[in-house]
């Protein structure tokens, strides 16, 4: 599933559709008295693979660098070191139009995400104008099916994107996702705009596209249960570092890391009611990115944490529940749902 | 008009509470006859999505409406006294006193420009104007540390952007808390911070109800939070009341369609993560132009009509058998019951 950092990466291509090693992302900022050059650790070191039609959440508080890690495999954003390999080619600095086409995003703020000075059409047209690409019976063909596919109607496509709500402009956006038939999207937060009752409707667009068009997913939330309905595959991030990646089951059933444990025992479960007993309480904020804690960046943080964690950092290892983890003193043992 | 179960008389009162604003496009029928009570050392929550009206009544409370634009009718009784058509004077001096509110987004509440500290002795010396510096000072430096902010005096001079996004939360609720209010609105507090974060501060919210014993209305669209922290809770919809009465009867046997769509609709850290969700189908309505009958019934997949009533007469908010639960759907009550048995108690959340 994951590939050990280093050495590996003569090895190719193992059927996996993506394959990411070692990513990092390091922002230079001005910090100190003397405006001394300092950095911001936004990811560090971040290796992932993603199979064809596979589902692959990220999940972590905010600045852990999820965002950053997706936006670097869509090429938003330049990676300071590592490499991401593409069905086996090599797209960290350059990437072939074919490779921009294949993989696409999907944004987390409907509103933002779409030129209000435009209309519907042309806004899913966009991709296929800049490639250059005429599809048979023309873009605007292909423009209707895809707003058909969505869930929109086609005769919409003369509105402008004030002229619908937020699910719907969240559907427009992932209509211009498709029109370039992707085999991967990056999906960052595409509900967490949404209201609940939305919410709902667009996962399970989400879901059937996948499904159909047999779709790969990076897909990137805070939410961990929408999480848990959309991706086979979870990897939790921690202040730039990927601390544990495993299967549904594995990650919330029965997680080794203590941080995946936290995150999950935080989220307030609408099945109890009155203060659930013997939930994880984490104290304090997520350290600085400028300045991470030395040896394991959860030991500040961690119930478990001895001299050990703050010498030696915890590489990411098989652990005996099945996950790969990056911890010392890993937990093993089912969670009391 | 509310059944209270609460033995005290409830500190907080509304009855009959509308709220219209006048737009370009139309009238906004933001808030239409609502009524409900909190006591003191309670938590009501009220749920609802955007549009439903559930932040416009608590500004009302507060009085922080325009009221060059905003029609106001019915009660609104805080400890006895009506703020519908008081004096603004005397708002202000209820404002911040015996009323507090907390906001979704504490870097826009707090002023970027003040320090910490003086925004919190600003508030407590606003209606303490007896107080010595001194005196306002030792009470917010309490104030940050018993709401959890390590280095208190350290903080207390510092700005609202050295705070991370759960300090600045916490300072906003000490400077809530400054001058004990009897009731406290929190409007989304949690909604921008993440899960570990959320935690504590409803944690925090929960310990200092048990110490300062005072009425907490929580506004939130997550029924995890509801379930978490209410005692009672109030599902509104387009401005209305649907369903209204303890946090077990709402989560446990819900009687309103639209109550049972959202605990379909929510993904679950619990049951068959391949299943698909259960959406409620359209959207929201528009306030200005509220459907017709009762306003859920676009979307409602039980609804009764040709001929009505569900599309012609409002629904209205009505007891059900057990006390302190009231529902306003035009089913009877004896099929309501059996459709959430059969088809849905066993979906998402519900269970």
């Amino acid at each position: 599933m994951i590939t050990q950092p280093a050495g590996s990466v003569m090895e190719r291509s193992t059927g996996n559709l993506l394959e990411v090693h070692d990513l990092t992302k390091h922002f230079a900022v001005r910090g100190g008295l003397l405006g001394t050059k300092a950095a911001v650790r936004a990811v560090d070191g971040v290796s992932l693979n993603v199979k064809p039609g596979e589902t692959v959440g990220l999940v972590g508080e905010s600045g852990c660098g999820k965002t950053t890690f997706g936006r670097m495999l869509v090429g938003l954003i330049e990676p300071t070191a590592g490499q991401i390999l593409f069905e086996g080619r090599d797209i960290t600095k350059r990437r072939s139009k074919r490779d921009r086409q294949d993989i696409q995003i999907i944004f987390q703020d409907p509103y933002s995400s779409l030129n209000p000075r435009h209309t519907v059409g042309k806004i899913v047209a966009m991709p296929m104008v800049v490639n250059g690409i005429n599809p048979p019976g023309g873009v605007r063909k292909r423009v209707q099916e895809l707003l058909e596919l969505v869930g929109l109607n086609p005769e919409h496509y003369n509105r402008f994107p004030h002229e619908f709500s937020g699910g719907q402009r969240q559907r427009i956006g992932v209509a211009r996702a498709l029109a370039l038939k992707p085999k991967l999207i990056v999906a960052d937060e595409p509900v967490s705009a949404l209201d609940v009752s939305i919410q709902a409707q667009v996962i399970n667009l989400l879901r059937e596209l996948q499904r159909e068009m047999d779709l790969a997913f990076v897909f990137i939330a805070h939410d961990l249960s929408v999480v848990r309905h959309f991706c086979e595959r979870v990897g939790v991030m921690y202040l730039g570092k990927l601390v544990e990646v495993g299967t549904r089951e594995q990650i919330y059933g029965n997680p080794a890391h203590p941080y995946t444990r936290a995150l999950l025992s935080a989220v307030p479960d609408a099945t109890k009611i009155g203060e659930s007993v013997g939930r994880i309480r984490l104290q304090g904020d997520v350290p600085t990115p400028l300045n991470p804690p030395s040896g394991c960046r959860f030991r500040t943080r961690c119930w478990k944490a001895q001299e050990l964690c703050a010498q030696q950092e915890p590489p990411l290892s098989l652990k005996s529940n099945g996950t790969i983890a990056a911890c010392h003193f890993p937990e093993d043992g089912t969670l009391i749902a | 008009m509310t059944t209270q179960t609460s033995s005290a008389e409830p500190y907080l009162k509304v009855n009959d509470l509308r709220v219209r604003f006048k737009t370009e496009d139309g009238v906004v029928k933001a808030v239409d006859g609502v009524s409900f009570s909190v006591s003191r050392g309670r938590t009501l929550g009220i749920v609802g999505e955007s549009g439903s009206g559930k932040s416009v009544t608590s500004l009302t409370v507060m009085g922080l409406h325009n009221p060059g634009r905003t029609e106001i009718t019915g009660e609104i009784l805080v400890g006895g006294r009506n703020v519908v058509g008081m004096l603004d004077e005397d708002v202000r001096k209820l404002r911040g006193n015996d009323v507090a509110m907390i906001f979704q987004d504490p870097l826009s509440a707090l002023h970027p420009f003040y320090k910490i500290g003086k925004q919190i002795v600003g508030a407590y010396m606003v209606h303490h104007p007896g107080a010595s510096k001194a005196t306002a000072k030792k009470r917010a430096i309490e104030m940050l540390d018993r709401v959890g902010i390590p280095e208190p005096m350290r903080r207390f001079d510092q700005f609202p952007h050295e705070f991370s996004g759960g300090m600045r939360q916490r300072a906003m609720i000490a400077m809530a808390l400054v001058n004990d209010p009897k009731l406290l609105i929190a409007d989304e507090p949690t909604t921008a911070l993440d899960v570990t974060v959320q935690a504590q501060i409803l944690d925090l919210l929960n310990d200092l109800q048990k110490e300062f014993n005072s009425a907490i209305i929580m506004i939130t669209h997550d029924l995890g939070v509801i379930s978490q922290i209410a005692d009672e809770v109030l599902v509104m919809y387009a401005g209305r009341v649907a369903e209204h009465g303890s946090v077990e009867q709402i989560m446990r046997e819900p009687q309103h369609p639209y109550t049972w769509g959202l605990l379909e609709s929510i993904p679950s850290l619990h049951g068959d993560p391949t299943a698909d969700l259960k959406p409620i189908r359209g959207n929201p309505p528009s306030l200005i132009n509220v459907p017709s009958g009762c306003a859920f019934h676009p979307r409602c997949p039980y609804r009764m009509m040709n001929p009505g009533p569900c599309d012609v007469e409002v629904p209205q908010l009505l007891r059900v058998r057990e006390a302190g639960h009231q529902v306003s759907c035009h089913i009877p009550e004896e099929r309501r019951r059996t459709i959430y048995r059969d088809e849905v108690s066993e979906v998402g959340v519900a269970q």
